[in-house]
């Protein structure tokens, strides 16, 4: 709090891209010489934010003020003459593979246009070596930087970084590669520029992080701030409860019977080191796996359509083992499976509405190869205005399309067919909450004869579509609740992973464990 | 508000009809200024000399459209050339097994070129361009560097038996009748013929259309459940057949298995390939803009020479209709 003077402060920020608005006003201080964490769910508009305050995006509305003087960057550049430095999640942008240690380093006085032409390869280690120094960095100064670990590759991006003497340092999930111990260099390293007084944004999802790392928390949530947590005594749940959002809303959904298995899986274990769990779909049931961002849930969505292997166990798909080899086996299998990123999983960009609903069942729509133009034509008008989505044609190209409705065409692709077991991985991602809703009355609708189940990070989603709602922590399943009159405490504090160190709660979740999700094995 | 409605209506004629039109103009134009331009000979020309760069610029397009690239369809055409008159000269075979062993070859190319880019993750301009040097140097190994020729002598010191195959220099030199005696050559109906398959496949048929949902998200279509390598190493496959079937026309056309030959091929049926995006304003690799694309250098080319422009400005012609087709594609349209 010494260096109150060279905090940032935020107000008010707007950001929309075409018909969404992403940021509805974001207002937050980033106090200097504190760590001020960031929480959201993927789509919240953490990334958006960021992106505003290191000079990539302009907002469409924005106040804000570094130091106490008005700080609007146009650019990048702008953002890093003012003492704003960012560090990417994706380590490598962040350096230059090819070069030594020192030339990384100095990377920027190399780059400046006013540098002298010549160098002297002794003069550029010296003031590299001054500056690692600076920072306690303990490196081979001749090392070619892609020799070194990611820990080391983001110590040097953070250290060149440095040099510009920033007041405001970004860092968006810098653990998320790391190793323990790579973290806690880098944690070190922190604490020191903390004591500096230099100001810092830290996202992560991880709650080990947070909780090591926290002075302030701002929760974030469908672009507004949900929640700021401050004091000696954070409010982890408060945080975690403010981003994910957990009132149980009004939408009414009529607890369905679920009808006879359809998936079964047998003490099935993620990775080496995680503990096996069972877990059990029925037909006319959607399940909806909750936790927060890297806790397996996609890794078990991959298993089940033949992209990954389980470390063990066993699965069964209507009573017969089921071992996908790859995604196409899976779909003959009638497994399907909706990709979360739509953008990068999902959409073909150079193809129509059309063109994009077809493309898994395009040998049912073809004979002799050729494709039959009006058995497609019928099978996407049909998915089109039954999902109600809001196009001038089939023929619109995808990109015209909102967010909402984007996902609505990658949606009615997994429906054109029948399938046994349809998984959506974050469906509601990017949607907005009319779209979302569509989403999900097409699914319950639709959801009869096969068994349904959706992964997602936000409670709120699994309060609108589910009929049973499962917690995953650390690549197991940890917890299991009807979705009637749900005990929302105690969903969050397995989301957390608090649940053991709770004197309370143990017994009931590990009968849970036992009891409800094993109910086939 | 009107205004800029005609002026957008104008730019979308622009893209999609502005090189249609430049290429009627052009043949208007050298209709009226050359007066033996206009004649069914000339036409007929015209398509002969496009057919091979053509038929190799098919085979380009199909490996764009998966997003890929292949340089090795210059030198897999010299070495088609090479090995079907070393098939028939020296080992003294039929033309049937000339063309077979030829497309065979093709195949195999993209075979091999698929899976180093599929399998060995080589990006693929490096591992067409290794198999580029590699024909180039493969081809002149039996010879020891010679072209081949009938009754030329050969490395062990013996004379060659075999000849050129009457029947194999029909395909490149036999002309139909078509209202005119002797009118249209069997190239020019092979290159039709494979314009209009490579068309139809692309087109209408389900592979096609999984092939350009591989070039456009690779990672999407796999997700779909296409069987991304099985198509990326058939593109190439396409691309390395229709390469040895023109260097098949070639060696009919010419009678000899000429190791100096086919130099312009590769770059005159990429351009071909690129300038088609720009025809109907497709701005993407498609077989119809391609064909267009071949033909409108080919008119363009025999226009100029029928005006007497001298032969050296025939490269810089090409290339500044390649930057102006460019030009139609990406920057007038606002894809990419």
């Amino acid at each position: 709090m010494r260096h109150e003077n060279s905090s940032i402060k935020l107000c008010a920020i707007q950001k929309k891209f075409g018909s969404n608005q992403v940021l509805r006003g974001i207002d937050l201080d980033i106090p200097a010489g504190d760590v001020t964490i960031l929480m959201g769910a993927n789509g919240a508009g953490k990334s958006t934010l960021v992106r505003i305050i290191c000079g990539v995006h302009a907002a469409d509305f924005v106040s804000m003020t570094l130091s106490g003087v008005d700080f609007t960057p146009q650019n990048p550049a702008d953002a890093l003459k003012a003492g704003v430095v960012t560090v990417h999640q994706n380590i490598n942008d962040g350096v230059v593979p090819d070069l030594d240690v020192a030339s990384n380093l100095m990377l920027d006085m190399l780059a400046d246009p006013r540098s002298p032409a010549l160098l002297w390869p002794s003069k550029i280690k010296k003031d590299a070596q001054k500056s690692a120094d600076h920072l306690g960095l303990k490196l081979d100064m001749a090392a070619p930087v892609h020799s070194l670990s990611l820990a080391d590759k983001q110590l040097v991006a953070i250290t060149r970084a440095m040099s510009h003497e920033p007041k405001l340092l970004i860092l968006d999930e810098p653990t998320s590669s790391l190793s323990l111990s790579e973290t806690q260099r880098l944690f070190h390293l922190l604490d020191m520029l903390k004591n500096r007084g230099v100001a810092i944004l830290y996202i992560s999802h991880s709650m080990s992080d947070i909780k090591r790392m926290a002075d302030r928390i701002g929760s974030m949530r469908d672009g507004e701030i949900s929640g700021v947590f401050e004091g000696k005594d954070l409010d982890y749940n408060g945080a975690v409860n403010a981003m994910l959002g957990r009132k149980i809303s009004d939408v009414k959904i009529g607890i369905t019977d679920a009808g006879e298995a359809v998936l079964t899986l047998n003490d099935i274990q993620l990775l080496a080191e995680s503990k096996p769990f069972c877990l059990s779909a029925h037909k006319n049931e959607i399940i909806a796996i909750v936790g927060l961002v890297g806790v397996g849930k996609s890794l078990l969505a991959s298993i089940l359509f033949g992209q990954a292997i389980q470390y063990a166990g066993d699965i069964f798909l209507n009573g017969k083992e089921y071992a996908p080899k790859n995604t196409r086996s899976a779909i003959r299998k009638d497994v399907f499976l909706c990709s979360k990123d739509r953008g990068i999983n999902g959409i073909i960009p150079e193809f129509n509405i059309d063109h994009n609903i077809s493309l898994p069942f395009l040998s049912q729509l073809s004979k002799f190869g050729f494709i039959n133009r009006k058995m497609e034509r019928k099978l996407t008008t049909d998915l089109i205005d039954n999902m109600e989505i809001i196009c001038q044609s089939g023929k619109d190209n995808i990109g015209r399309l909102s967010g909402g409705n984007q996902q609505k065409v990658m949606v009615a692709r997994w429906l054109g067919r029948d399938s046994d077991l349809l998984i959506l991985d974050e469906p509601f991602q990017g949607v907005d909450i009319a779209a979302r809703r569509d989403i999900s009355d097409k699914l319950r609708e639709t959801a009869k004869d096969r068994a349904t189940i959706i992964f997602v990070t936000e409670l709120d989603e699994a309060f609108e579509i589910a009929d049973r709602i499962l917690v995953m922590t650390d690549h197991t399943l940890v917890g299991e609740h009807k979705n009637i009159s749900v005990d929302a405490d105690l969903i969050l504090a397995q989301i957390l992973g608090t649940n053991m160190d709770n004197n309370s709660q143990p017994h009931a979740i590990i009968q849970l464990n036992k009891g409800l999700i094993c109910d086939e094995c | 508000m009107n205004a800029s409605l005609k002026k957008d209506k104008m730019k979308l004629f622009a893209i999609r009809y502005g090189f249609l039109t430049l290429l009627a103009g052009l043949v208007l134009f050298f209709g009226f200024s050359a007066p033996s331009f206009a004649t069914p000979f000339s036409a007929v020309f015209i398509f002969q000399s496009v057919a091979i760069t053509g038929i190799l610029a098919l085979g380009v397009t199909a490996t764009l459209i998966v997003d890929g690239f292949d340089l090795s369809i210059g030198s897999i055409a010299t070495s088609s050339l090479m090995l079907s008159a070393y098939v028939m000269v020296v080992l003294d075979q039929n033309a049937f097994v000339a063309v077979a062993a030829c497309l065979a070859m093709g195949a195999f190319i993209g075979l091999i070129n698929g899976f180093l880019i599929v399998y060995m993750r080589v990006p693929d301009l490096l591992a067409t361009l290794g198999m580029m040097f590699l024909l180039i140097g493969l081809q002149r190994i039996p010879t020891e560097g010679r072209s081949i020729a009938q009754g030329m002598t050969l490395p062990s010191g013996e004379t060659a038996t075999g000849v050129f195959s009457k029947t194999f220099l029909s395909i490149g030199r036999h002309k139909f009748d078509f209202f005119i005696e002797n009118l249209i050559p069997f190239s020019v109906i092979i290159f039709v013929v494979i314009a209009l398959v490579i068309w139809l496949y692309f087109e209408f048929t389900r592979y096609g259309r999984v092939m350009y949902a591989i070039g456009s998200n690779e990672r999407a279509a796999g997700l779909a459940g296409v069987p991304v390598h099985k198509y990326k190493i058939v593109a190439y496959m396409i691309s390395g057949v229709l390469a040895s079937v023109g260097g098949i026309l070639l060696a009919a056309r010419l009678g000899r298995g000429d190791i100096a030959s086919g130099n312009n091929l590769l770059l005159d049926s990429v351009a071909a390939a690129l300038i088609g995006f720009a025809v109907l304003g497709a701005a993407k690799p498609n077989a119809f803009g391609t064909a267009i694309g071949a033909l409108f250098v080919g008119i363009l080319l025999q226009g100029m020479t029928m005006m007497n422009a001298p032969y050296y400005t025939q490269d810089f012609v090409k290339g500044a209709v390649l930057v102006v087709a460019l030009v139609f594609t990406f920057s007038l349209s606002n894809k990419r």
